[in-house]
């Protein structure tokens, strides 16, 4: 039970003051961070800065822009992945651990798919569209078969075990993914093609007027459309429909459900197929975003993702997008905004600390994630 | 002396009142039996007794001491232990292990007593495994003999019953909260439980608050009677003023027709 | 349950093939046949001699499957109250049709890759394969010969049925005992110089004749009877009681110690490299042991305290320690070193603890995880490098020196007995606690976190007492790993490390310490750790895929591991051993009263 906020006047034990003192210190530790960093934009020669800092160059508005783009589309694609924790979780109750590696093995599907497609021309100029269509088809379809393959074989026997054990068991599956891919594929880094040139180039958007005027890299627009699109059909998908309904419910109670008379097992590989889609989707675009995937690019994604949905509240789809999107753009910013200022050398080298530091203090201070938990009565204890 | 002193107590799940303004008191040695309908609010009270739930408003003073905030392992510590209504043992622990660890709040060697198997370390263990056989004896031959050092999971549900009270035992509590002791014994055994309840108090020294669906046994052991509907205490008093208040009959059965219209 | 009705209705009807299961299955097999063709095991492994010019372990790796499988389909599900059916001659038909149909699945691909050119993504779309798959004899003999193998060897799988127990017995540890014989060549050879030449072949692999001889010698072993006698011996001493199975006990720990202390003195240097890896992987698995297997916490980061240990001891003892620790910082001797890191362990077992000792079991595997992580960022980061030197680790970290004697990595002999030494003392350590105050509030907490805590237990104290703990053992493997390595970087300590150690955990038995022995020779010993080579070094590629399969079995099938611990095993199979102690008459049934009520509701766990 995450019963981290007690009620007054209660006795408070080491445990308590310790990890009141460690809510202090990471939140002092951000303000301190942020006053910093204002105050450098201010005035780059100022004492703090002098001290901590002494190369400081205040960031300017187009550098910020530029890391609050690439925050969001890194954001959109733990978003997508998030999903798939959330919806399981939501379900059955269990982290799967080896979402991630669904998330990868799209990536692999799309990078096998691209380079075929285009050693045959047609992934440059008109061509491109249809291709990636294809290509993104064919890697949810993928990512969906090795989401329900992994529930017949690793789940289903398990249903009603201890929770830790499937979670124990979807650390294996994860594991055994992974190294299948390394040597099915060999372990080096897999390129991408290059993408068109209409897609590379940047853009630039003044809607607002000039102030808020900002350039995007058509690859990262792409991403955050595709994102949107994918979100919006799976709000529909599950609030809309007789399925979603049905997901809905099995989600609340599973035995209620099926006395219903809904196919709790079918809506369940329902669970895992539309979220491996999304996590496919995902990783189409990260490889165009990145145009490049190792075997192990499912991993910390994965895991990001996660910490996603618990930023968002577990079984919440809005909140998993919404914490997707505020991690990857915490993520982005952090390392500049916070950390440089402090003095810390080297910052982007602790961009995946962040997200795991930002999922510790989300746990800490509100355990139920900021969008709130929609979790079945059984899975709350 | 008053043990336990409930004030105003209040508690709320997401705008439901499961008890609302609740007073209540217990004085040493006494036997409160607490009954009322399914949804009466009985167990959530216990819960809040024991630690499990925190109250919105209102007092529980335990000698005179807030409990309100404590974790449950410090209510225990002060001298409230409890049963479950739906029998929660360890049940892949052996018998004797179940009620040896329900000491642990009253002993206190840890590592390093248990690594260097000090002489406090063995005395203490001897103590405790002394005390466990001395709770289960309470129960006959049920319990102890070849049966201590089987797993849990094996009792007879009404052996599983008696354990959980052992269990309770253990901690050493001065008030013992019993959640339903008798549910689901045929009226041999709960006649049984029944006398054994009066022993808890005359020989072990114990204050008890029972809730109980069954009347016989309410009645037989219960100095003082409470019953509680919708979160609030509709009547309380001996058995026979509580049996025959008119509002006690109607929360159990119902509002008679002719008074409806 | 219809599957398994199905079934028997079927050969109940006369030998008539379950079409439709023998697709099935061989389908599934045929699949697992082409995967491990393709992940390149066969190639791979194929240098590597079971049996001299017979049989390779590239072979091996396809040829288990048919066997498994036949042994599968035709295994009856028999419930309790059934009359089992005879198995028979059907049974065989059907192991061997699905070995065909397996078979099947390696002709097509064997015709595939000859025709085609995959090798773009697929690396191991390659001639070797087509050579490995026709025996170097041609596509057509290839193509004809893999049904027919699968399916001989199917029908021997199912064949296995037919057999007694005493004589499947027998067969069993036949092959057992030549695998055995050929996996251990390295240690064997070792250890008795002279059976290098009589056994063994240049290549490693037994003579033929030699595995003839060893097979026979297992077949008469079991039909000896001299198990049935190890096994009255060993119930003898189980039924040993107070004074005799102490005396027992200590006799039997000496013998084993003694066996310890002597085997590396006759050993190669690479057998006692060897056993120090696995020592020290016991080491970290025995802590894990307590955090997992005992509390019920499953703590993914575990690597983190192998690494502050790791860490502390090279920054105490390394010439080369970053530039930016102050002048008076002290250089000290190991031993010296060994405190702080227990010290330091401590204190990060408490504050990793703290913070994710309230949360829900899942979300705690993962925070533990991303702090494990963080841990190895920061030894990384340029932001300490000053300290730790970021990528470059620390390099020159001096071997533990003890006056008298020495343990250096140079000298893996010395490394064995100081992590024995430790080993013994966290065996101990393990062993007291599990029969302490505190590891029975362990285990009440693993049971029913709450009612251990209505019961008095403080489960926050408790548990965070065995986070500690087991940061402390792993802090003496780290130490000792890093005066073994005389160099420590930060890539020695992914999460990789953690699951491995988490396999080995699981696979010997949760809450087990022969189990976790067993799991950690069985594993280390053989496959080998994250990067330490085991007995089959050829492995090494393929060690990972495998740690992950035995993860996802040993869970479905074995969640209670190779060495069960009683408790454990109960609990992972509550409702069987309830049915089973019920059917025994050892269920209490309340016979002393009149009026028993209903066996349902008696042994029905609420």
């Amino acid at each position: 039970m995450t019963t981290a906020v007690k009620a007054k006047g209660s006795k408070k034990t080491g445990v308590d003051k310790f990890l009141t003192l460690l809510r202090f210190l990471l939140i002092g530790a951000i303000a301190i961070g942020l006053i910093a960093f204002v105050w450098q934009q201010i005035d780059p020669n100022n004492p703090f800065a002098r001290w901590r800092n002494p190369d400081a160059q205040p960031l300017t508005a187009e550098q910020i822009k530029g890391l609050v783009v690439t925050g969001l589309s890194q954001g959109a694609m733990y978003g997508l992945i998030a999903l798939g924790y959330s919806m399981v979780y939501g379900v059955l109750g269990f982290i799967n651990f080896a979402h991630g590696e669904v998330f990868m093995l799209g990536a692999f599907t799309g990078f096998v798919t691209s380079n075929k497609l285009a050693d045959a021309g047609l992934w440059e100029g008109g061509a491109f569209i249809p291709s990636v269509i294809m290509t993104a088809v064919l890697a949810a379809l993928i990512a969906t078969g090795a989401a329900v393959l992994m529930e017949r074989v690793a789940y289903r026997p398990l249903r009603g075990s201890p929770r830790l054990i499937p979670l124990i068991t979807s650390i294996g599956v994860s594991f055994f993914i992974q190294n299948a891919v390394i040597l099915l594929f060999g372990p080096g880094a897999k390129g991408y093609p290059p993408n068109p040139e209409w897609l590379q180039k940047k853009r630039r958007f003044d809607l607002l007027g000039d102030a808020f005027a900002f350039e995007v890299e058509g690859t990262k627009l792409l991403v955050l459309v595709v994102a949107s699109f994918s979100m919006a059909g799976l709000w529909y998908f599950v609030e809309r429909t007789k399925t979603g309904k049905a997901m809905r419910a099995v989600a609340e109670d599973k035995e209620i459900a099926s006395l219903m008379g809904i196919n709790v097992n079918k809506t369940i590989v329902t669970t895992f197929a539309v979220g491996g889609a999304m996590a496919g989707i995902a990783g189409i675009l990260w490889g165009l975003l990145f145009r490049s995937v190792i075997a192990t690019t499912g991993f910390l994604p994965g895991i990001k993702a996660f910490t996603a949905a618990v930023v968002g509240g577990v079984g919440n789809l809005g909140g998993a997008m919404a914490g997707g999107v505020s991690l990857g753009t915490a993520e982005a910013l952090a390392p500049l905004m916070l950390l440089e200022p402090l003095g810390v050398a080297g910052p982007t080298q602790l961009r995946d600390a962040v997200a795991f530091l930002l999922l510790i203090l989300v746990l800490l201070v509100k355990p139920t994630g900021l969008f709130g938990e929609r979790l079945s009565s059984e899975d709350r204890a | 002396m008053r043990l336990l002193d409930i004030k105003d107590l209040s508690v709320t799940f997401g705008g439901l009142h499961a008890l609302r303004d609740l007073n209540f008191h217990v004085d040493e040695g006494e036997i409160v039996g607490v009954i009322g309908p399914n949804g009466a609010g009985k167990t959530t009270f216990f819960n809040m007794i024991s630690g499990m739930v925190t109250p919105s408003s209102g007092e529980i003073l335990f000698k005179g001491e807030s409990m309100i905030g404590l974790d449950p392992n410090q209510v225990t510590q002060a001298g409230i232990s409890r049963t479950f209504q739906n029998v929660r043992l360890f049940a892949n622990m052996t018998i004797l292990e179940n009620v040896m660890v329900a000491q642990h709040c009253r002993t206190k060697q840890g590592v390093f007593g248990s690594l260097f198997n000090t002489k406090a370390f063995q005395e203490e263990e001897k103590m405790i495994r002394e005390h466990g056989e001395k709770v289960l004896g309470f129960f006959g031959s049920r319990l102890i003999g070849y049966r201590m050092d089987q797993p849990a999971s094996v009792l007879s549900y009404a052996n599983r019953r008696r354990l959980e009270i052992a269990r309770a035992m253990a901690t050493t509590p001065q008030l013992l909260l019993l959640d339903e002791p008798v549910a689901g014994m045929n009226p041999k055994e709960s006649g049984e439980l029944t006398e054994l309840i009066g022993k808890l108090r005359s020989e072990w020294g114990f204050t008890i608050v029972m809730i109980e669906h069954d009347m016989n046994v309410v009645r037989d052991v219960s100095d003082r009677v409470v019953c509680l509907d919708h979160g609030e205490t509709l009547a309380q008093g001996s058995f026979d003023e509580v049996s025959n208040n008119p509002e006690v009959i109607e929360a159990y059965l119902g509002r008679p027709l002719e008074k409806r219209a | 349950m219809t599957t398994a009705l199905g079934n028997n209705a079927a050969s109940a009807s006369g030998s008539a093939l379950d079409t439709r299961k023998v697709l099935n299955v061989g389908a599934v097999l045929a699949i697992s046949l082409v995967f491990i063709a393709l992940a390149g095991l066969p190639v791979g492994l194929d240098p590597r001699q079971v049996v001299n010019g017979i049989l390779s372990l590239g072979y091996l790796s396809l040829l288990w499957l048919p066997i498994m499988f036949g042994w599968t389909v035709s295994k009856q599900v028999v419930l309790e109250g059934m009359t089992a059916t005879k198995q028979g001659v059907g049974d065989v038909i059907t192991g061997a049709a699905t070995g065909v149909v397996g078979g099947l699945g390696l002709s097509v691909l064997l015709l595939l890759v000859n025709q085609f050119d995959l090798r773009d993504p697929l690396v191991n779309w390659s001639p070797q394969l087509v050579d490995f798959l026709t025996f170097s004899q041609g596509i057509g003999l290839g193509v004809i010969a893999w049904p027919v193998i699968c399916g001989v060897l199917g029908a021997f799988g199912a064949s296995l049925h037919l057999l007694d127990a005493t004589a499947r017995r027998a067969v069993l540890a036949a092959i057992g005992a030549v695998l055995f014989f050929a996996i251990f060549e390295t240690f064997i050879t070792d250890l008795f110089d002279f059976l290098d030449d009589l056994l063994y072949g240049p290549r490693g692999g037994l003579e033929w004749y030699a595995a003839l001889v060893i097979a026979g010698l297992a077949v008469a072993y079991t039909l000896s009877g001299a198990r049935e006698k190890i096994a009255e011996v060993k119930g003898d001493y189980h039924a040993l009681t107070g004074e005799a199975k102490t005396r027992q006990t200590a006799i039997l720990i000496g013998l084993s110690a003694v066996a310890l202390i002597i085997i590396p003195m006759v050993t190669g240097k690479i057998t006692q490299e060897l056993m120090a890896n696995v020592g020290i992987f016991l080491l970290l698995a025995l802590g894990l042991n307590i955090v997992v297997g005992l509390a019920g916490i499953l703590d993914l980061g575990y690597v983190a305290f192998f690494a502050v240990g790791g860490y502390t001891t090279a920054v105490l003892t390394a010439s080369n320690r970053g530039p930016d620790w102050p002048e008076w910082f002290p250089t000290t001797p190991w031993f010296v070193a060994l405190i702080a890191s227990v010290i330091m362990a401590g204190i990060a077992g408490l504050i990793i603890g703290a913070p994710v000792i309230r949360m829900r079991g899942d979300y705690l595997a993962i925070v533990t995880l991303g702090f494990g992580e963080i841990i190895r960022l920061l030894f990384l980061s340029d932001w300490l490098k000053g300290y730790f030197n970021g990528a470059q680790g620390i390099t020159q970290v001096p071997p533990a020196d003890f006056g008298l004697f020495e343990v250096a990595g140079t000298n893996p002999r010395s490394v064995f007995y100081l992590v024995m030494f430790f080993a013994a003392i966290s065996i101990y350590a393990s062993w007291r606690l599990e029969r302490s105050r505190l590891g029975r509030a362990w285990m009440a907490i693993r049971e029913d976190e709450s009612v251990a805590e209505a019961m008095g237990i403080n489960t926050v104290n408790a548990k965070l007492m065995a986070f500690v703990v087991g940061a402390v053992l792993a802090s003496f493997s780290g130490a000792i790993f890093s005066a073994k390595v005389g160099s420590i970087f930060p890539t020695s300590f992914l999460i990789l490390v953690s699951i491995i150690i988490l396999v080995v955990v699981i696979v010997g038995g949760m809450g087990n310490i022969m189990g976790v022995i067993v799991g950690s020779v069985v594993l280390i010993g053989v496959l080998g750790g994250p990067k330490q080579p085991g007995l089959l070094q050829e492995f090494s590629q393929y060690k990972l895929l495998i740690y992950g399969a035995l993860l996802i079995w040993m869970m479905l099938k074995r969640p209670e591991g190779l060495v069960p611990n009683a408790r454990r095993s109960r609990e992972l199979h509550q409702d069987e051993f309830l049915q089973d102690a019920w059917l025994k008459g050892e269920v209490d049934t309340d016979e002393d009263d009149d009026n028993p009520a209903p066996g349902g509701s008696q042994v029905a766990p609420a």
